[in-house]
């Protein structure tokens, strides 16, 4: 894990007038927003608002319509997520994109698995080195795995999840972006994700993460975006703010 | 690294334990084909010496037959197995492998004359396999490229092949005449049918492949989630057209050692035993639904079809009782994958 850090503090990622149209639908509308590094930014609004338009935008899926995206200070542009995953950002996707039947260290790797020489000829997947990779990332996760070698079906959803961001990690992901990453959980899973959040944010990560969630928002969110049919309705420091005032924001009144 | 704060357990207790159990049922369920083929040559075993008083298995003519028999459609069927796993199927493998046959008849043939009989069989072998890579090629652009599912995109070339095939043949079998090219498909090394032993180096790369390498692994991975597999990175289209070639590639080779052994190419050589490489797959704990098998196991459910097929005329029961005993084990198989998926894999249907 190479990458020097970007100091705690020192804005990582910066969103400037971002502006994203499906032909008449103005889902994205002059939106402006910062992400600094060990700092955790929730994405806050309405169904529709704009919230999983904004991230794909940053994370390469989309062209944005205008606007601009910096990372750390410089321009960019991201033909393709790969591109985006190739400068550090990650993005968790709801539907977790694990190959179910594959390991956790297979998976860590997967589209960039490790070789060795058997013999010292043969080349064969290198099977310890994904294994104690997974173990290592998990534990730095905090999440302690027993079954190196069981596919990932074998896991909870939680579980499946810490999988998901431990790759991000592994590959030294400096931003990583979850779409309602509590969503299909059940309570301990969701708080074990939270927890998940936690680490990235102690690890000097820069983090935004989506929710219709105010409880998890609120347990460990710096800041909130709220937006609003594709406007930016508002951002709060958390320590600054209520759930009332959110969902006021969110509704618009 | 930094050190976890606390050593918390986050995995619950009775998870693991429903780990072990699946993991055993996994293991058992990889190794059902062998278990098939174990009591099934028992089977045999018992039945001749109860009724001829002469043993089944420990005939070494036996033994080579069922081998030399195996040969074609085991090797049909690790390529099937590689389609399989990545969620697809290859149903003009039979007829690639006729086609096959016929241009390594014709090419040898011609050969022979110019080269002599050594050099003209490896030419010969080497174009069919080359040809055979053709429709190969056009499986995997009409899957990759063109979408077309694969069961669809393979019929149509099944009909194609066949065609051609028939074409080439002139409607009939191409007999030929090289003396090598029948020792090759004849002869013997220390016991040991030269067909048998070219098909198990081939068997061995195949498994190699599918198990130690980034192409095996990606292939895996499409099967069980082709998404996840383009999101990590993965060149779907650039590895299902390299499957598909691979595929062709198998049937190519099957066709050559098919024409070897009769000295004669024949269009329809593959017909029916592409169901056979099928059934072998499935036999062999791969799921229809992809992400799952493995070289291993195909080799036994290969090895389940031969014994089957050459036990029933060995004990003499009419062959007919083949084809509903193949189907029995089938559909046996299936239901054995059923049972397991539900057991373990109930994140995989939601
Ligand atoms: N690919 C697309 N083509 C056309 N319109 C789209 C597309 N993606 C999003 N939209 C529209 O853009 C607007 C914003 O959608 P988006 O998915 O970003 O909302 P969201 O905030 O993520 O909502 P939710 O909370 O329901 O996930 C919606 O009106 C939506 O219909
Ligand atoms: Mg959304």
């Amino acid at each position: 894990m190479s990458a020097k850090p970007t100091p705690v503090g020192e804005p990582l990622l910066e969103v400037r007038n971002l502006s994203k149209n499906f032909g008449p639908v103005q889902a994205l509308n002059d939106l402006t927003m910062m992400v600094r590094a060990g700092e955790v930014v929730a994405l806050a609004g309405d169904n529709g608002a704009g919230k999983t338009t904004l991230i794909k935008a940053i994370s390469g899926v989309y062209q944005p319509s205008s606007g601009e995206i910096l990372l750390k200070g410089k321009p960019v542009s991201f033909a393709s997520p790969q591109e985006a995953r190739d400068q550090g950002i990650e993005t968790i996707y709801q539907d977790l994109a694990l190959a179910d039947n594959l390991t956790i260290g297979a998976n860590i790797f997967l589209g960039r698995e490790p070789m060795r020489r058997a013999f010292g000829i043969l080349p064969v997947l290198d099977r310890a080195k994904m294994a104690e990779a997974a173990k290592s990332t998990m534990a730095l996760l905090d999440f302690h795995v027993s079954r190196l070698d069981a596919p990932v079906s074998n896991f909870s959803g939680g579980q499946r999840q810490a999988v998901a961001i431990g790759r991000a990690v592994y590959w030294n992901a400096q931003i990583l972006i979850m779409d309602e990453p509590t969503a299909a959980l059940g309570v301990p899973e969701q708080r074990k994700v939270i927890q998940l959040i936690h680490q990235l944010k102690a690890q000097g990560r820069g983090v935004i993460f989506i929710s219709h969630n105010l409880q998890d928002i609120f347990a460990v969110a710096d800041r909130i975006v709220v937006l609003r049919r594709g406007v930016q309705a508002g951002e709060r420091r958390i320590s600054d703010t209520s759930h009332d005032e959110v969902v006021k924001l969110m509704v618009g009144g | 690294m930094t050190s976890p704060p606390s050593p918390a357990p986050h995995v619950a207790p009775q998870a693991d334990h429903a780990d072990k159990a699946r993991t055993t049922l996994q293991r058992i369920a990889d190794l059902r084909a062998w278990l098939f083929l174990a009591f099934l040559i028992l089977g045999f075993e018992i039945w001749s010496r109860v009724s001829f008083g002469g043993t089944f298995m420990f005939n070494t003519f036996n033994i080579q037959s069922i081998a030399v028999f195996a040969v074609a459609p085991l090797l049909l069927a690790t390529g099937q197995t590689f389609v399989i796993i990545s969620g697809g199927i290859d149903l003009s493998m039979g007829f690639i492998m006729g086609l096959s046959a016929v241009v390594a008849a014709h090419v040898i043939n011609w050969a022979t004359p110019g080269m002599g009989f050594g050099m003209a069989v490896l030419f010969g072998g080497l174009v069919a396999v080359i040809i055979a890579a053709i429709p190969g090629l056009v499986n995997g652009l009409l899957v990759a490229i063109l979408k077309v599912p694969p069961f669809i995109g393979t019929l149509g070339m099944f009909g194609v092949a066949r065609g051609v095939a028939f074409l080439l043949a002139g409607g009939t079998t191409v007999p030929v005449k090289n003396e090598v090219f029948a020792a090759l498909g004849n002869g013997k090394f220390y016991g040991v049918p030269y067909v048998v032993i070219v098909a198990a180096i081939f068997v061995l790369i195949m498994h190699y492949i599918l198990s130690q390498t980034r192409f095996g692994q990606h292939n895996y991975a499409i099967g069980a989630n082709a998404q996840a597999a383009r999101r990590a990175g993965i060149n779907i289209k650039w590895h299902l057209l390299r499957l598909y070639i691979l595929s062709g590639i198998c049937a190519g080779l099957a066709g050559v050692l098919y024409a070897a052994r009769f000295s004669a190419g024949a269009a329809q050589a593959g017909e029916p035993l592409l169901l056979d490489s099928v059934a072998a797959v499935v036999i062999g704990g791969a799921s229809l639904f992809g992400g799952s098998g493995t070289i291993l196991g195909t080799v036994a459910g290969a090895f389940v079809i031969a014994v089957i097929q050459y036990g029933l005329v060995f004990i003499n029961v009419a062959p007919f009782w083949q084809f509903i005993s193949v189907g029995v084990v089938i559909i046996i198989s299936v239901l054995i994958d059923q049972a397991q998926r539900r057991f373990s894999g109930g994140r995989q249907s939601e």
